[in-house]
Protein backbone atom coordinates (compact mmCIF):
# COMPACT_ATOMS: atom_id res chain seq x y z
CA UNK A 1 0.00 0.00 0.00
CA UNK A 2 1.35 3.43 -0.76
CA UNK A 3 1.23 5.56 2.03
CA UNK A 4 -0.17 9.06 1.54
CA UNK A 5 2.29 12.18 1.11
CA UNK A 6 3.30 13.64 4.43
CA UNK A 7 2.11 16.73 4.32
CA UNK A 8 -1.61 15.19 3.79
CA UNK A 9 -0.84 13.81 6.88
CA UNK A 10 -0.34 16.72 8.58
CA UNK A 11 -2.58 17.26 11.58
CA UNK A 12 -2.00 20.35 13.73
CA UNK A 13 -2.56 19.10 17.28
CA UNK A 14 -2.95 22.69 18.56
CA UNK A 15 -5.66 23.55 16.51
CA UNK A 16 -7.70 20.17 17.98
CA UNK A 17 -6.59 21.58 21.62
CA UNK A 18 -8.20 24.54 23.40
CA UNK A 19 -5.29 27.43 24.23
CA UNK A 20 -3.60 27.07 26.86
CA UNK A 21 -3.88 29.55 30.18
CA UNK A 22 -1.01 31.58 30.80
CA UNK A 23 0.03 34.29 33.76
CA UNK A 24 2.04 36.66 33.21
CA UNK A 25 3.50 38.04 36.21
CA UNK A 26 4.94 41.57 35.68
CA UNK A 27 7.72 42.26 38.00
CA UNK A 28 9.37 45.92 38.39
CA UNK A 29 11.95 47.46 41.23
CA UNK A 30 10.96 50.03 42.93
CA UNK A 31 12.73 53.17 41.17
CA UNK A 32 10.78 51.72 37.65
CA UNK A 33 7.59 51.33 39.64
CA UNK A 34 5.75 54.64 37.55
CA UNK A 35 7.80 54.05 34.53
CA UNK A 36 4.53 52.84 32.96
CA UNK A 37 1.47 55.16 33.12
CA UNK A 38 -1.84 53.46 33.67
CA UNK A 39 -3.40 54.69 30.74
CA UNK A 40 -0.26 53.22 29.10
CA UNK A 41 -1.30 49.76 30.57
CA UNK A 42 -4.88 50.28 29.89
CA UNK A 43 -4.82 50.60 26.29
CA UNK A 44 -2.60 47.37 25.87
CA UNK A 45 -4.98 45.40 28.16
CA UNK A 46 -7.97 46.87 26.20
CA UNK A 47 -5.86 45.81 23.05
CA UNK A 48 -5.82 42.32 24.70
CA UNK A 49 -9.25 42.00 25.42
CA UNK A 50 -10.74 43.28 22.01
CA UNK A 51 -8.40 40.05 20.99
CA UNK A 52 -10.06 37.75 22.95
CA UNK A 53 -7.11 36.59 24.62
CA UNK A 54 -7.30 38.55 28.10
CA UNK A 55 -8.61 36.17 30.73
CA UNK A 56 -8.23 38.22 33.52
CA UNK A 57 -5.54 41.32 34.65
CA UNK A 58 -4.93 43.89 37.72
CA UNK A 59 -2.27 46.11 38.66
CA UNK A 60 -1.46 45.32 42.18
CA UNK A 61 -0.51 48.20 44.85
CA UNK A 62 2.42 48.51 45.83
CA UNK A 63 4.86 45.96 47.89
CA UNK A 64 4.46 47.55 51.45
CA UNK A 65 0.53 46.94 51.17
CA UNK A 66 1.67 43.22 51.29
CA UNK A 67 0.94 41.25 54.05
CA UNK A 68 1.81 37.27 54.15
CA UNK A 69 0.05 34.83 55.74
CA UNK A 70 1.39 31.55 56.73
CA UNK A 71 -0.10 28.59 58.68
CA UNK A 72 2.22 26.10 60.80
CA UNK A 73 0.72 23.32 62.70
CA UNK A 74 -2.36 25.03 63.25
CA UNK A 75 -1.15 28.51 64.26
CA UNK A 76 -2.00 31.20 61.59
CA UNK A 77 1.57 33.49 61.43
CA UNK A 78 0.43 37.22 60.11
CA UNK A 79 3.64 39.33 58.77
CA UNK A 80 4.21 42.76 56.95
CA UNK A 81 5.43 42.97 53.26
CA UNK A 82 5.72 40.45 50.76
CA UNK A 83 6.65 36.34 51.14
CA UNK A 84 10.19 37.45 49.83
CA UNK A 85 12.46 40.87 49.60
CA UNK A 86 13.18 40.64 46.28
CA UNK A 87 14.78 43.30 43.97
CA UNK A 88 11.85 43.36 41.54
CA UNK A 89 8.55 42.99 43.68
CA UNK A 90 5.64 41.74 41.99
CA UNK A 91 3.42 44.92 40.10
CA UNK A 92 0.15 43.36 38.41
CA UNK A 93 -0.78 40.11 36.27
CA UNK A 94 -2.19 39.20 33.37
CA UNK A 95 -4.05 35.76 32.92
CA UNK A 96 -4.21 35.33 29.12
CA UNK A 97 -5.39 32.76 26.56
CA UNK A 98 -2.40 31.66 23.91
CA UNK A 99 -2.16 28.90 21.29
CA UNK A 100 1.45 28.24 22.69
CA UNK A 101 4.51 29.53 24.41
CA UNK A 102 5.42 31.69 21.50
CA UNK A 103 1.98 33.45 21.44
CA UNK A 104 2.09 33.95 25.36
CA UNK A 105 5.87 35.18 25.10
CA UNK A 106 4.80 37.42 21.89
CA UNK A 107 2.07 39.11 24.16
CA UNK A 108 3.86 39.22 26.75
CA UNK A 109 6.85 41.08 25.56
CA UNK A 110 4.24 43.46 24.55
CA UNK A 111 3.26 44.44 27.64
CA UNK A 112 4.26 48.04 28.52
CA UNK A 113 6.07 47.37 32.01
CA UNK A 114 8.13 44.27 29.90
CA UNK A 115 10.37 47.40 28.78
CA UNK A 116 11.64 48.16 32.25
CA UNK A 117 11.34 45.17 34.30
CA UNK A 118 10.78 41.27 34.07
CA UNK A 119 7.45 39.18 33.05
CA UNK A 120 7.50 35.94 34.20
CA UNK A 121 5.40 33.70 31.63
CA UNK A 122 3.78 30.26 33.78
CA UNK A 123 1.67 27.87 32.09
CA UNK A 124 -1.02 26.97 34.41
CA UNK A 125 -3.20 23.63 34.60
CA UNK A 126 -6.42 22.02 36.05
CA UNK A 127 -6.00 20.77 39.07
CA UNK A 128 -5.87 16.75 39.16
CA UNK A 129 -8.70 15.58 41.15
CA UNK A 130 -10.20 12.18 42.84
CA UNK A 131 -13.86 13.21 43.58
CA UNK A 132 -13.96 11.07 46.35
CA UNK A 133 -11.13 12.64 47.88
CA UNK A 134 -12.72 15.53 47.10
CA UNK A 135 -15.50 15.44 48.91
CA UNK A 136 -13.29 13.69 52.08
CA UNK A 137 -11.29 17.48 51.86
CA UNK A 138 -14.80 19.06 52.06
CA UNK A 139 -16.32 17.20 54.73
CA UNK A 140 -13.22 17.39 57.02
CA UNK A 141 -13.00 21.50 56.59
CA UNK A 142 -16.76 21.83 57.61
CA UNK B 1 12.35 -16.84 2.15
CA UNK B 2 16.22 -17.91 1.34
CA UNK B 3 18.41 -16.73 4.12
CA UNK B 4 20.47 -14.62 1.93
CA UNK B 5 17.29 -12.68 1.00
CA UNK B 6 16.40 -12.11 4.38
CA UNK B 7 20.04 -11.00 5.76
CA UNK B 8 19.86 -8.51 2.70
CA UNK B 9 16.44 -6.97 3.66
CA UNK B 10 18.20 -6.45 7.51
CA UNK B 11 20.93 -5.19 6.28
CA UNK B 12 18.79 -2.53 4.52
CA UNK B 13 16.97 -1.75 7.24
CA UNK B 14 20.02 -1.47 9.35
CA UNK B 15 21.63 1.73 6.92
CA UNK B 16 18.17 2.84 6.50
CA UNK B 17 18.14 3.51 10.68
CA UNK B 18 21.43 5.21 10.58
CA UNK B 19 20.64 7.12 7.44
CA UNK B 20 17.11 8.16 8.01
CA UNK B 21 16.03 7.14 11.54
CA UNK B 22 16.22 11.31 12.73
CA UNK B 23 14.41 12.26 9.85
CA UNK B 24 11.50 9.86 10.71
CA UNK B 25 11.47 10.89 14.06
CA UNK B 26 11.39 14.54 13.53
CA UNK B 27 8.11 13.95 10.94
CA UNK B 28 6.55 12.01 13.68
CA UNK B 29 7.02 14.14 16.79
CA UNK B 30 5.20 16.43 14.00
CA UNK B 31 2.30 14.17 13.51
CA UNK B 32 2.48 12.78 17.22
CA UNK B 33 2.87 16.09 18.99
CA UNK B 34 4.75 14.16 21.50
CA UNK B 35 8.48 13.39 21.75
CA UNK B 36 8.05 9.96 23.74
CA UNK B 37 5.42 9.04 21.78
CA UNK B 38 7.77 9.43 18.67
CA UNK B 39 10.34 7.73 19.68
CA UNK B 40 8.29 4.71 20.69
CA UNK B 41 6.36 5.06 17.46
CA UNK B 42 10.19 4.87 15.83
CA UNK B 43 11.27 1.71 17.20
CA UNK B 44 7.61 0.10 16.42
CA UNK B 45 8.01 0.95 12.91
CA UNK B 46 11.56 -0.41 12.49
CA UNK B 47 10.22 -3.44 13.95
CA UNK B 48 7.23 -3.76 11.98
CA UNK B 49 9.60 -3.11 9.36
CA UNK B 50 11.56 -6.25 10.41
CA UNK B 51 8.84 -8.11 10.57
CA UNK B 52 6.83 -7.49 7.09
CA UNK B 53 9.63 -6.62 4.70
CA UNK B 54 11.50 -9.86 4.35
CA UNK B 55 7.98 -11.21 3.17
CA UNK B 56 6.53 -7.92 1.28
CA UNK B 57 10.13 -6.71 -0.07
CA UNK B 58 10.80 -2.85 0.41
CA UNK B 59 8.80 -0.43 -0.33
CA UNK B 60 9.20 1.73 -3.26
CA UNK B 61 9.34 5.02 -0.39
CA UNK B 62 10.84 3.18 2.94
CA UNK B 63 10.69 6.47 4.84
CA UNK B 64 7.29 7.59 4.12
CA UNK B 65 5.82 3.73 5.05
CA UNK B 66 8.26 3.77 8.00
CA UNK B 67 6.75 7.18 9.24
CA UNK B 68 2.96 6.05 8.35
CA UNK B 69 3.71 2.72 10.33
CA UNK B 70 5.05 4.53 12.99
CA UNK B 71 1.65 6.79 13.40
CA UNK B 72 -0.66 4.26 12.89
CA UNK B 73 0.71 2.02 16.16
CA UNK B 74 0.93 5.12 17.71
CA UNK B 75 -2.55 6.32 17.53
CA UNK B 76 -3.85 2.60 17.93
CA UNK B 77 -1.93 2.67 21.31
CA UNK B 78 -3.76 5.78 22.14
CA UNK B 79 -7.09 4.38 21.41
CA UNK B 80 -6.52 1.31 23.79
CA UNK B 81 -5.52 3.55 26.14
CA UNK B 82 -8.70 5.23 27.55
CA UNK B 83 -7.23 8.08 29.27
CA UNK B 84 -6.59 9.73 25.84
CA UNK B 85 -10.28 8.68 24.05
CA UNK B 86 -10.97 11.92 22.43
CA UNK B 87 -14.05 11.59 20.09
CA UNK B 88 -12.16 14.38 17.84
CA UNK B 89 -9.09 12.27 17.80
CA UNK B 90 -9.84 9.45 15.76
CA UNK B 91 -8.04 10.13 12.86
CA UNK B 92 -8.99 8.35 9.68
CA UNK B 93 -6.58 8.38 6.65
CA UNK B 94 -9.45 8.21 3.99
CA UNK B 95 -10.59 11.20 5.54
CA UNK B 96 -9.70 13.90 3.25
CA UNK B 97 -7.16 16.34 4.63
CA UNK B 98 -6.51 18.43 1.90
CA UNK B 99 -9.54 20.32 2.25
CA UNK B 100 -8.58 21.23 5.68
CA UNK B 101 -8.37 24.73 6.94
CA UNK B 102 -5.37 26.79 5.81
CA UNK B 103 -1.68 25.61 6.92
CA UNK B 104 0.13 28.31 8.62
CA UNK B 105 2.48 30.57 7.20
CA UNK B 106 5.59 28.94 8.16
CA UNK B 107 4.26 25.42 6.48
CA UNK B 108 5.55 27.28 3.50
CA UNK B 109 8.81 28.13 4.27
CA UNK B 110 10.30 24.76 4.92
CA UNK B 111 10.37 21.10 3.75
CA UNK B 112 12.32 19.50 6.45
CA UNK B 113 11.07 18.47 9.83
CA UNK B 114 14.79 18.29 11.19
CA UNK B 115 14.68 22.46 10.83
CA UNK B 116 11.43 22.42 12.76
CA UNK B 117 13.34 20.01 15.27
CA UNK B 118 16.22 22.33 15.36
CA UNK B 119 14.64 25.64 16.26
CA UNK B 120 12.27 23.99 18.66
CA UNK B 121 15.46 22.44 20.73
CA UNK B 122 17.27 25.36 20.41
CA UNK B 123 14.18 27.25 22.26
CA UNK B 124 15.50 30.41 24.25
CA UNK B 125 13.37 28.76 26.81
CA UNK B 126 14.88 25.92 27.33
CA UNK B 127 18.33 25.96 29.54
CA UNK B 128 21.32 26.66 27.48
CA UNK B 129 23.38 23.17 27.76
CA UNK B 130 20.28 21.50 27.55
CA UNK B 131 19.00 23.48 24.12
CA UNK B 132 22.57 21.46 23.20
CA UNK B 133 21.78 17.97 24.89
CA UNK B 134 18.33 18.26 23.30
CA UNK B 135 19.58 18.89 20.08
CA UNK B 136 22.62 16.23 20.07
CA UNK B 137 19.99 13.49 21.17
CA UNK B 138 17.35 14.62 18.99
CA UNK B 139 18.34 15.89 16.00
CA UNK B 140 21.57 13.79 15.63
CA UNK B 141 20.78 10.66 17.51
CA UNK B 142 23.59 11.00 19.68
CA UNK B 143 23.51 8.50 22.97
CA UNK B 144 23.45 10.34 26.22
CA UNK B 145 26.50 8.55 26.63
CA UNK B 146 28.21 10.28 23.79
CA UNK B 147 26.78 13.80 24.91
CA UNK B 148 27.92 13.31 28.72
CA UNK B 149 31.15 12.16 27.54
CA UNK B 150 31.39 15.67 25.10
CA UNK B 151 30.76 17.78 27.45
CA UNK B 152 32.65 16.23 30.53
CA UNK B 153 29.18 16.12 32.24
CA UNK B 154 27.72 12.28 34.18
CA UNK B 155 25.15 10.81 32.14
CA UNK B 156 22.88 10.29 34.50
CA UNK B 157 23.06 14.40 34.89
CA UNK B 158 22.47 14.82 31.18
CA UNK B 159 20.06 12.41 31.06
CA UNK B 160 17.88 14.24 33.58
CA UNK B 161 18.83 17.45 31.69
CA UNK B 162 17.30 15.99 28.76
CA UNK B 163 14.08 14.87 30.80
CA UNK B 164 14.03 18.35 32.13
CA UNK B 165 14.09 19.94 29.00
CA UNK B 166 11.15 17.81 27.15
CA UNK B 167 9.17 18.21 30.49
CA UNK B 168 9.22 22.08 29.82
CA UNK B 169 8.33 22.01 26.10
CA UNK B 170 5.36 19.72 27.31
CA UNK B 171 4.26 21.46 30.08
CA UNK B 172 4.84 24.92 28.93
CA UNK B 173 3.38 24.07 25.44
CA UNK B 174 6.51 25.12 23.31
CA UNK B 175 5.14 24.80 19.80
CA UNK B 176 7.13 22.55 17.14
CA UNK B 177 7.77 25.19 14.62
CA UNK B 178 10.16 27.42 13.47
CA UNK B 179 9.88 30.88 14.59
CA UNK B 180 7.75 33.87 13.21
CA UNK B 181 9.93 35.66 10.41
CA UNK B 182 10.98 38.39 13.04
CA UNK B 183 12.11 36.26 15.58
CA UNK B 184 14.14 33.90 13.41
CA UNK B 185 16.74 36.14 13.64
CA UNK B 186 17.79 36.21 16.93
CA UNK B 187 16.23 32.54 17.61
CA UNK B 188 19.08 31.74 14.53
CA UNK B 189 21.82 32.21 16.71
CA UNK B 190 21.12 29.60 19.18
CA UNK B 191 20.84 27.25 16.18
CA UNK B 192 24.57 27.90 15.08
CA UNK B 193 25.75 27.20 18.22
CA UNK B 194 24.71 24.15 18.50
CA UNK B 195 25.27 23.42 15.28
CA UNK B 196 28.98 24.03 15.33
CA UNK B 197 29.29 21.91 18.70
CA UNK B 198 27.70 19.15 16.34
CA UNK B 199 30.25 19.66 13.72
CA UNK B 200 32.65 19.39 16.32
CA UNK B 201 31.34 16.47 17.99
CA UNK B 202 31.97 14.59 14.74
CA UNK B 203 35.36 16.14 14.14
CA UNK B 204 36.83 14.71 16.87
CA UNK B 205 35.34 12.74 19.03
CA UNK B 206 36.18 14.00 22.90
CA UNK B 207 37.40 9.94 23.92
CA UNK B 208 37.50 7.07 22.61
CA UNK B 209 39.93 5.38 19.73
CA UNK B 210 38.66 7.30 16.51
CA UNK B 211 39.89 10.68 15.98
CA UNK B 212 37.11 12.05 13.73
CA UNK B 213 32.96 11.24 13.23
CA UNK B 214 32.10 11.78 9.82
CA UNK B 215 28.62 11.43 9.91
CA UNK B 216 27.68 13.60 12.42
CA UNK B 217 30.41 16.42 10.81
CA UNK B 218 28.28 15.67 7.47
CA UNK B 219 24.83 16.25 9.51
CA UNK B 220 25.90 19.48 11.03
CA UNK B 221 27.13 20.75 6.82
CA UNK B 222 23.51 19.41 5.54
CA UNK B 223 21.85 21.48 8.64
CA UNK B 224 23.73 24.06 7.97
CA UNK B 225 23.14 24.29 4.22
CA UNK B 226 19.16 24.08 5.25
CA UNK B 227 19.56 26.88 7.58
CA UNK B 228 21.13 29.17 5.19
CA UNK B 229 18.58 28.39 2.85
CA UNK B 230 15.97 29.96 5.00
CA UNK B 231 18.23 32.20 6.44
CA UNK B 232 21.12 33.87 4.39
CA UNK B 233 22.60 36.09 6.79
CA UNK B 234 26.45 36.13 6.59
CA UNK B 235 27.36 34.61 10.33
CA UNK B 236 24.95 31.42 8.51
CA UNK B 237 27.31 31.51 5.67
CA UNK B 238 30.50 31.72 8.06
CA UNK B 239 29.87 28.78 9.96
CA UNK B 240 29.22 26.91 6.84
CA UNK B 241 31.78 27.81 5.35
CA UNK B 242 33.98 27.04 8.59
CA UNK B 243 32.91 23.45 9.09
CA UNK B 244 33.57 22.67 4.97
CA UNK B 245 37.02 24.22 5.49
CA UNK B 246 37.76 22.11 8.36
CA UNK B 247 35.90 19.17 6.78
CA UNK B 248 37.90 19.72 3.61
CA UNK B 249 41.01 18.06 5.68
CA UNK B 250 39.47 15.15 6.64
CA UNK B 251 41.22 12.91 4.26
CA UNK B 252 44.55 14.21 5.78
CA UNK B 253 44.18 14.72 9.08
CA UNK B 254 44.43 11.63 10.20
CA UNK B 255 46.65 8.45 8.90
CA UNK B 256 45.36 4.73 8.48
CA UNK B 257 45.81 4.16 11.87
CA UNK B 258 43.61 6.66 13.04
CA UNK B 259 46.64 8.75 14.33
CA UNK B 260 46.76 12.63 13.80
CA UNK B 261 48.35 14.25 11.74
CA UNK B 262 49.05 18.28 12.31
CA UNK B 263 48.17 20.53 9.93
CA UNK B 264 51.62 21.46 8.61
CA UNK B 265 52.27 17.50 7.96
CA UNK B 266 49.07 17.15 6.27
CA UNK B 267 49.62 15.92 2.88
CA UNK B 268 47.87 18.52 0.91
CA UNK B 269 46.60 16.68 -2.09
CA UNK B 270 44.26 14.93 -0.63
CA UNK B 271 42.30 17.77 0.40
CA UNK B 272 38.86 18.31 -0.86
CA UNK B 273 39.05 21.32 -3.13
CA UNK B 274 35.14 21.32 -3.69
CA UNK B 275 34.63 21.95 -0.32
CA UNK B 276 37.27 24.67 -0.15
CA UNK B 277 36.28 26.14 -3.20
CA UNK B 278 32.78 26.33 -1.84
CA UNK B 279 34.04 27.40 1.53
CA UNK B 280 36.25 30.15 -0.13
CA UNK B 281 33.45 31.32 -2.04
CA UNK B 282 30.97 31.54 1.20
CA UNK B 283 33.85 33.25 3.74
CA UNK B 284 34.26 36.06 0.39
CA UNK B 285 30.22 37.04 0.53
CA UNK B 286 30.25 36.83 4.31
CA UNK B 287 33.48 39.08 4.65
CA UNK B 288 30.96 41.65 2.18
CA UNK B 289 28.30 41.78 4.86
CA UNK B 290 28.67 44.49 7.88
CA UNK B 291 27.35 41.74 9.86
CA UNK B 292 29.66 39.22 9.67
CA UNK B 293 31.21 38.10 12.78
CA UNK B 294 32.86 35.90 15.01
CA UNK B 295 32.23 32.62 12.38
CA UNK B 296 33.20 34.66 9.42
CA UNK B 297 36.21 35.63 10.41
CA UNK B 298 37.04 31.83 12.16
CA UNK B 299 36.22 30.76 8.18
CA UNK B 300 38.60 33.57 7.12
CA UNK B 301 41.29 32.18 8.68
CA UNK B 302 40.75 28.54 8.07
CA UNK B 303 40.78 29.82 4.14
CA UNK B 304 44.22 31.58 4.55
CA UNK B 305 45.04 27.87 5.08
CA UNK B 306 43.56 25.96 2.37
CA UNK B 307 45.14 27.96 -0.04
CA UNK B 308 49.00 27.90 0.86
CA UNK B 309 49.98 25.40 -1.11
CA UNK B 310 52.65 24.25 1.12
CA UNK B 311 52.91 24.98 4.91
CA UNK B 312 55.78 27.40 4.07
CA UNK B 313 53.69 29.28 1.98
CA UNK B 314 50.81 30.12 4.57
CA UNK B 315 50.65 33.95 4.90
CA UNK B 316 50.69 34.08 8.87
CA UNK B 317 50.56 37.83 8.92
CA UNK B 318 47.40 37.69 7.60
CA UNK B 319 46.10 35.14 9.97
CA UNK B 320 47.29 37.03 13.06
CA UNK B 321 45.57 40.04 11.43
CA UNK B 322 42.70 37.95 11.22
CA UNK B 323 42.90 37.19 15.22
CA UNK B 324 43.00 40.79 16.04
CA UNK B 325 39.81 41.28 14.27
CA UNK B 326 38.45 37.95 15.51
CA UNK B 327 39.78 39.09 19.48
CA UNK B 328 37.31 42.23 19.09
CA UNK B 329 34.14 39.83 18.62
CA UNK B 330 35.04 36.85 21.01
CA UNK B 331 37.67 38.35 23.64
CA UNK B 332 38.54 34.81 24.83
CA UNK B 333 41.65 33.11 26.46
CA UNK B 334 41.41 30.72 23.93
CA UNK B 335 41.48 33.05 20.67
CA UNK B 336 44.65 34.54 22.71
CA UNK B 337 46.35 31.29 22.78
CA UNK B 338 45.80 30.77 19.09
CA UNK B 339 46.99 33.94 18.53
CA UNK B 340 50.06 33.51 20.46
CA UNK B 341 50.77 30.31 18.02
CA UNK B 342 50.38 32.12 14.95
CA UNK B 343 52.49 34.86 15.80
CA UNK B 344 55.25 32.47 17.03
CA UNK B 345 54.69 31.28 13.35
CA UNK B 346 55.20 34.88 12.12
CA UNK B 347 57.79 36.02 14.49
CA UNK B 348 59.63 33.07 15.71
CA UNK B 349 58.79 30.53 18.69
CA UNK B 350 60.57 32.97 21.72
CA UNK B 351 58.11 35.51 20.71
CA UNK B 352 55.31 33.25 20.84
CA UNK B 353 56.40 31.82 24.07
CA UNK B 354 56.29 35.73 25.57
CA UNK B 355 52.90 35.78 24.67
CA UNK B 356 52.02 32.53 25.65
CA UNK B 357 53.51 32.86 29.03
CA UNK B 358 51.28 36.20 29.67
CA UNK B 359 48.50 34.22 29.29
CA UNK B 360 49.41 31.28 31.32
CA UNK B 361 50.14 33.29 33.98
CA UNK B 362 46.55 34.85 34.23
CA UNK B 363 45.69 31.05 35.26
CA UNK B 364 42.73 31.13 32.56
CA UNK B 365 44.21 28.37 30.53
CA UNK B 366 45.97 26.31 32.78
CA UNK B 367 43.23 23.76 32.56
CA UNK B 368 43.37 23.59 28.77
CA UNK B 369 45.58 21.03 27.00
CA UNK B 370 46.55 22.73 24.02
CA UNK B 371 48.07 25.89 25.82
CA UNK B 372 50.49 23.17 26.99
CA UNK B 373 50.88 21.34 24.05
CA UNK B 374 51.62 24.46 22.01
CA UNK B 375 54.19 25.45 24.90
CA UNK B 376 55.77 22.49 24.70
CA UNK B 377 55.89 22.66 21.40
CA UNK B 378 57.70 26.30 21.52
CA UNK B 379 60.32 25.00 24.09
CA UNK B 380 60.92 22.30 22.13
CA UNK B 381 62.12 23.98 18.89
CA UNK B 382 63.99 26.64 21.49
CA UNK B 383 65.84 23.16 22.37
CA UNK B 384 64.26 23.88 25.88
CA UNK B 385 63.87 20.06 26.65
CA UNK B 386 62.95 19.96 30.40
CA UNK B 387 60.97 23.02 30.32
CA UNK B 388 59.17 20.79 27.07
CA UNK B 389 59.17 17.78 28.88
CA UNK B 390 57.52 19.33 31.64
CA UNK B 391 54.97 20.62 29.02
CA UNK B 392 54.07 17.85 27.44
CA UNK B 393 53.67 15.98 30.57
CA UNK B 394 51.06 18.80 31.48
CA UNK B 395 48.72 18.36 28.40
CA UNK B 396 49.21 14.61 28.84
CA UNK B 397 47.44 14.93 31.78
CA UNK B 398 45.04 16.80 30.58
CA UNK B 399 44.13 14.90 27.76
CA UNK B 400 41.82 11.91 27.62
CA UNK B 401 42.53 8.72 25.86
CA UNK B 402 42.99 8.43 22.32
CA UNK B 403 44.62 9.88 18.91
CA UNK B 404 45.43 13.03 20.58
CA UNK B 405 46.98 11.74 23.54
CA UNK B 406 49.02 9.50 21.87
CA UNK B 407 50.29 11.80 19.69
CA UNK B 408 51.19 13.85 22.55
CA UNK B 409 53.27 10.82 24.11
CA UNK B 410 54.86 10.29 20.90
CA UNK B 411 56.74 13.97 21.08
CA UNK B 412 57.28 13.75 25.22
CA UNK B 413 59.20 10.82 23.82
CA UNK B 414 61.17 12.09 20.90
CA UNK B 415 62.35 14.94 22.82
CA UNK B 416 66.15 14.38 23.75
CA UNK B 417 67.30 12.75 26.85
CA UNK B 418 69.66 15.26 27.98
Amino acid sequence: MEPPPFDQLFERAADKETPVKYLCLVYLSAEKWNACSDSACAAYAGQLQDSGKLIDGKPLHPVHTATTVRVRNGQATITDGPFAETKEALAGFYLIDARDLNEAIQIAAKIPPAKYGSIEVRPTRELVVDPAEVERYAAAAS
Amino acid sequence: MPAPDIARVRAEIDALYRKDSRRVLATLIRLLGDFERAEEALSDAFRAAMEKWPAEGIPQNPTAWLVSAGRFKSIDKQRRDSRFEHLEDRPDVSESLTDQTTAPDDQELLEDDRLRLVFTCCHPALASDAQVSLTLREVCGLTTEEIAAAFLTPAPTLAQRIVRAKNKIRDANIPYEVPAKEDLPARLDSVLRVIYLVFNEGYLASSGETATRADLSGEAIRLGRLVLELLPEPEVRGLLALMLLHESRREARADEAGELILLDEQDRSRWNRAYIEEGEALVREALSSPRAGAYSIQAAIAAVHAEAPTPADTDWREIVGLYDLLLRFTPSPIVELNRAVAVAMRDGPEVGLAALDALLADGELDKYQLAHAARADFCRRLGRNAEARRAYARAIELTVQGPARRFLEKRLAALPVA
